[in-house]
């Protein structure tokens, strides 16, 4: 999971809500995302847009689709369309024209798209995000394949260069995102040389279906957890796995870091490495405990250093915060610097950790 | 006679009522029958939505039964008679639903086995509360517990599953409107299920478990060498779960709970409940409610035993060595008793014994408090 979808801490979720206050006269952004063309995200965002537009609102279209299927055709039907500004067989939003015209929604089919050279924004999802900074609310279509930070991810799976891209964070900063599912067509019963293209296509196809579920799951839990601040409600719902590993120098790390990845990635959760600041810590120690910390991190764990004068307090208060669903802890843990401090860790940390799991691995 | 084909099962999987499940069921079996497809209704659930009654035009409905329960009559499904109809595919609407008592089948996931052991196709529509080991997340999120479920292994056997997805503000407008219940219903609804946060935590939680119904239906997948990235655990690393039951109350979170995690990493899971005496030496309430969480345990399709042994932890973890597990499984001691030192002594004494092993203690989620 690219490190942008992961969950932000509450200083800059409140300045992301402050901005949008700030900025949007209630424009709106939504994004229709699918796995694949074809999957009928137009006709899925224009038959949105009949509706709106029946239920009064003053509904325009500024980019179509340069191939478009009858069904959608039928609906565009006569939506009013501000037409597209054609330079060297590549197109562009007439963005001056809309903004001109203000509309309360702009329908925009396709939002990865480059504009020729020459204009004002170089890209297209630019130019939505000036309609709604003028207040124009904008509906909008994207294809996963083209998120930039998938794009490895992407390219492996479909083995094509991936040229326009959207930066996710603009996907996360929708007001609402639908997605487009429908599983891929079955393979039909061809030549098994046929046949064996065919599944490959479709287990391709799966991977990304798999992705844009995610990525929606991911701009939802965003969602989720603004709510929460904004009506400051502490506690979590739990819909994602976060597993947090604590860290000590002595902690049988490898096992509980392979452990906490294979499950933070069946998951599609988070992965969270965990250590209190102990002062006066032996040269041997910082040594292992860097080296332990550094595990953690090669395996896509954001790190946090706590402070705190009760290890597991800091501890469980930290991950409360965060909404952690699994705790890992080392059992050796009894025997080594923290027992000496407190007695019997383990225990306390069960104690406290009402509302997680709270996983114990062997030294 | 030949072999019989079993059927192909397609669920559309929602997050509340009026997503638009049915609608899109529906849509689906018209498309079928343009191409030729012979297709029959077996149970539909108008809601009074007129634009889902609009889909079922000229589809061909199998009549449902009376069954007679205390003095009044139910209708149900009538399985024999689709079963007898044969048709390619079958619609079924509401797979969560419970017959009524003195129903040939107690829920209508049996119905829909039935009707794919026969060779038919069925779609069929589900929200994401209703599946079994997501149970206790849904309590914590609506408050309200859910008792019609669906195993997982039901759902993971599905050929597909598909989100069927509206965004939660487009649902509470056409709530208000009025097209997904009647007026007085809306309300009511309103105030639980279709609170905003309540909708959205609902939907992220549909579409996790939709992205891992793909995952594992396109698992083994290694023919592009992509794989690797979702080759998850070590190579060869092989899991394996035991569950201990007890008659606490908490023993059911703990089986839907190491359940979900066993299934997510393809491990094996195991459930045991030790008595020095055997069941038959616990009181009767005692014995009833160990013998309904292992009954429960088997419906999940988790292997169970019964030890008679008087150290109950001693016996677990040799057990547990016996059987090559890698995670025991126990619950959390409810604050009550958590000074009666047992529960605490219990975990205390396996993590110690099991040296060898990852022991999980699972506690129970909380009520999120608005």
């Amino acid at each position: 999971m690219p490190r942008e979808l992961r969950r932000k801490t509450p200083e800059e979720l409140l300045r992301e809500v402050q901005s949008e206050e700030n900025s949007s006269d209630g424009a709106r952004l939504k994004i229709f995302l699918g796995y694949a063309s074809g999957v009928g995200k137009s006709f899925r965002m224009f038959a949105e847009a009949r509706r709106r537009r029946e239920r009064g609102q003053d509904v325009v279209v500024g980019a179509v689709q340069p191939r478009m299927s009858s069904d959608v055709a039928e609906l565009l039907g006569d939506l009013e369309l501000i037409p597209q500004i054609t330079v060297g067989g590549e197109t562009a939003i007439d963005l001056n024209a809309v903004i001109r015209r203000r509309p309360s929604v702009c329908v925009i089919d396709g939002l990865a798209y480059d504009n020729p050279p020459g204009f004002r924004n170089p890209t297209r999802w630019e130019d939505v995000g000036e309609m709604l900074h003028a207040g124009i609310s904008v509906i909008t279509s994207i294809n996963i394949q083209y998120v930039a930070e998938l794009r490895e991810l992407i390219e492996s799976v479909t083995g094509k260069r991936v040229i326009p891209t959207v930066p996710v964070s603009f996907i996360l900063s929708a007001d609402e995102i639908e997605i487009v599912d429908a599983p891929p067509e079955e393979p039909m019963e061809r030549s098994p040389e046929q046949q064996m293209n065919a599944v490959k296509r479709e287990q391709r196809l799966s991977r990304l279906r798999e992705m844009a579920l995610v990525l929606a799951a991911d701009v939802v839990d965003h969602q989720l957890t603004e709510y929460l601040q904004r009506h400051g409600i502490e506690q979590h719902f739990g819909t994602n796995e976060r597993v947090m590993v604590c860290i000590t120098p002595r902690a049988n790390v490898h096992e509980m870091v392979e452990t906490a990845r294979s499950i933070a990635e069946k998951f599609h959760g988070e992965l969270i490495g965990a250590y209190v600041h102990q002062p006066n810590i032996s040269t041997n120690d910082q040594a292992a405990l860097d080296e332990k910390l550094a595990m953690a991190r090669s395996a896509g764990a954001s790190i946090e250093i706590l402070h705190g004068e009760d290890p597991v307090d800091a501890l469980l208060d930290f991950a409360r915060s965060r909404g952690v669903t699994q705790l890992f802890i080392g059992h050796s843990q009894r025997s080594g610097l923290w027992a000496r401090l407190l007695g019997n860790p383990v225990d306390k940390i069960i104690h406290k950790s009402r509302g997680m799991d709270v996983r114990v691995f062997p030294q | 006679m030949a072999e019989q084909r079993t059927g192909k099962l397609k669920i559309f999987m929602g997050y509340a009522a009026g997503v638009g499940k049915t609608y899109q069921m529906l849509e689906e079996a018209q498309e079928l029958k343009a191409l030729g497809v012979d297709v029959v209704v077996g149970y539909f659930e108008p809601h009074g939505r007129k634009d889902t009654i609009a889909r079922m035009e000229g589809l061909e409905l199998i009549p449902r039964k009376n069954v007679e329960y205390r003095g009044s009559v139910f209708e149900e499904m009538n399985t024999d008679a689709i079963i007898e109809r044969k048709p390619a595919v079958c619609v079924v609407d509401e797979f969560p639903h419970t017959n009524v008592p003195g129903s040939p089948r107690l829920k209508r996931w049996e119905d829909v086995q039935s009707l794919l052991e026969s060779g038919i196709d069925v779609l069929t529509t589900m929200n994401i509360q209703h599946l079994e080991s997501l149970n206790d997340q849904v309590w914590q999120i609506t408050g309200i517990r859910v008792r019609e479920t669906i195993p997982d292994w039901v759902v993971q056997r599905a050929d597909q599953v598909v989100m069927v997805d509206v965004t939660p503000r487009a649902l509470l407008n056409r709530l208000e409107r009025g097209v997904v219940y009647g007026r007085e219903k809306a309300e009511r609804a309103l105030q639980n299920f279709f609170r905003e946060s309540t909708l959205v935590a609902l939907r992220e939680m549909a579409l996790r478990q939709t992205a891992h119904e793909v995952e594992h239906r396109s698992a083994g997948d290694t023919a592009d060498g992509w794989a690797g990235h979702g080759a998850y655990g070590r190579p060869g690393a092989h899991h394996k779960i035991l569950i201990l039951v007890t008659a606490d109350p908490e023993t059911a979170m703990l089986i839907r709970r190491a359940k979900r995690v066993g299934d997510f990493l393809d491990a094996e899971v195991f459930a045991v409940t030790v008595q020095s005496g055997g069941l038959a030496a616990l009181a009767e309430m005692e014995r009833e409610s160990v013998e309904r969480h292992l009954n429960f345990a088997r419906n999940l399709h988790i292997e169970t035993r019964v030890l008679e042994a008087d150290d109950l932890a001693a016996t677990l973890v040799d057990f547990a060595r016996r059987n090559q597990i890698t995670q025991i499984f126990l619950a959390r001691p409810r604050e009550r008793d958590w000074r009666s030192l047992f529960g605490r002594d219990l975990i205390q004494r396996v993590v110690g014994l099991a040296r060898d092993m990852q022991v999980v203690i699972v506690s129970e989620r909380e009520m999120v408090e608005y």
